[in-house]
């Protein structure tokens, strides 16, 4: 059928390698996804401060990171911050790249849960004589992070997927890092890149349709 | 910063970078959006079941980076199939297949927004099918569609920014180029995030308004 011989045993014996890239792909993402929590969270207090230096940052923050491709952004963070003498590892720029793209998103679907949150809530707590932070923390946050539960599921799914671009900083202990260097020491383009599709799609299924079964479990109410 | 070795050739180097970027996304935009609307509408007639495959199919391009899709593609078709084709054209086509998958959710979406018992009054007046999808189902899913449509396309003009694997030179990959050349990457890296977020930015907050101002009408 076709002109062409596929040797997938050659391909499948680097099987061990590509599963140990696929160790790094999720630690990546993981990690990243934390950090873009944290971060995300702290530039929603700063959009809802009333003080104006802080809610630029978090404007800032916000419109990089969504107008401007996630490919540019981990090349900002390798070469543009190399021009300052901050010199990071591969590894680093790739993690905080992502994680600097998942908190401008995560920033931005938290500002769409808040909406969902009715502001005599904050005004109850506060009457309360809770402080403005406490407010925040006890009663306005576990309702957002539980409203934006499956947008950051999403994002989890964007940055397994934006991990790949480990490549273009020289990246090659993740999962595209691995194949890519098979790919150079065999040629076998197909099958390799074949193979790791296939991981790289079930790791995504799994996070989505994990986060669906748990989210059915915990927000059932 | 501002003594810089960048000439106009170099310049017009970007530029040429930067008009591949937009035919890239145009044609992908393009075509991805009429394959999304046929995708969308096929899997809203046929129901969950029959529309399993064409789901499972769509789901992969979703689930996969862009960047092995690219590969793969551009290995399959030239020395799998051996085809002689330029990168371009496999860009072009993995790119509008990716943006017809997330299209056809969309798509999908708008359609479900309808309520059932407005398209029911529609058929009773005497519509027919294709009536009714054009002049009842079309104007009001679009109104909810149209929102995350200009957010896919915007996404798919910053997802090109990976077509270099299949030995594209667009934007981002110009201007690769030219810091390996000039040593000045800070200076051409802002020069070329500028240009992605001028483009991107104004059409977003487009987006952001209508979606506003159309949720407030309902």
């Amino acid at each position: 059928m076709f002109n062409y011989t596929f040797r997938w045993n050659q391909a499948l014996k680097s099987l061990p390698q590509m599963l140990e890239g696929a160790l790094v792909t999720m630690e990546i993402a993981i990690l990243s996804m934390v950090i873009g929590i944290a971060i995300a969270i702290v530039l929603t207090l700063f959009r809802l401060s009333p003080l104006r230096p802080l809610r630029a940052v978090a404007a800032v923050w916000v419109e990089i990171a969504r107008n401007t491709p996630a490919l540019f952004q981990i090349y900002m963070v390798h070469f543009g911050l190399g021009s300052f003498g901050i010199h990071l590892t591969p590894y680093l720029s790739l993690l905080i790249g992502i994680a600097y793209n998942n908190a401008g998103y995560l920033t931005e679907n938290f500002r769409g849960a808040l909406t969902a949150i009715p502001e005599t809530q904050t005004r109850a707590a506060r009457s309360l004589g809770m402080t403005s932070l406490q407010a925040f923390r006890h009663v306005v946050m576990p309702q957002m992070l539980r409203i934006a539960f499956l947008p950051m599921t999403n994002q989890m799914v964007w940055a397994i997927l934006m991990t790949s671009l480990g490549a273009v900083v020289a990246m090659n202990s993740d999962l595209y890092g691995v194949a890519n260097d098979l790919n150079a020491r065999t040629f076998r383009t197909f099958e390799i890149f074949a193979i790791a599709a296939v991981i790289f799609y079930l790791i995504t299924k799994t996070i989505t349709i994990s986060a669906r079964l748990l989210a059915a479990r915990l927000f059932r109410y | 910063m501002f003594d810089t070795a960048l000439t106009v050739n170099d310049l017009l180097f970007l530029a040429r970078g930067a008009g591949m970027t937009l035919l890239v996304t145009a044609i992908a935009v393009g075509l991805g959006t009429l394959m999304g609307i046929v995708f969308g509408v096929v899997r809203y007639q046929v129901g969950p079941w029959w529309g399993a495959p064409l789901t499972f199919f769509l789901d992969i391009f979703r689930s996969i980076p862009l960047l092995i899709q690219l590969v793969l593609a551009n290995a399959f078709v030239t020395t799998v199939l051996g085809f002689r084709v330029s990168g371009f054209t496999v860009a072009c086509g993995v790119l509008s297949l990716y943006t017809a998958a997330y299209c056809a959710e969309i798509v999908r979406g708008g359609i479900e927004a309808v309520p059932q018992t407005v398209r029911r009054a529609a058929r009773s007046l005497g519509m027919s099918w294709g009536q009714d999808m054009t002049h009842i189902v079309l104007p009001l899913a679009t109104r909810v569609a149209l929102p995350s449509w200009i957010g896919l396309a915007l996404g798919v003009m910053k997802d090109t920014s990976l077509v270099f694997v299949v030995q594209v030179v667009e934007l981002l990959k110009s201007t690769q180029i030219l810091i390996t050349r000039l040593q000045e990457p800070l200076f051409l890296l802002l020069i070329c995030g500028l240009f992605y977020f001028l483009i991107s930015f104004p059409i977003a907050r487009f987006g952001g308004y209508l979606e506003k101002k159309w949720l407030a009408n309902d």
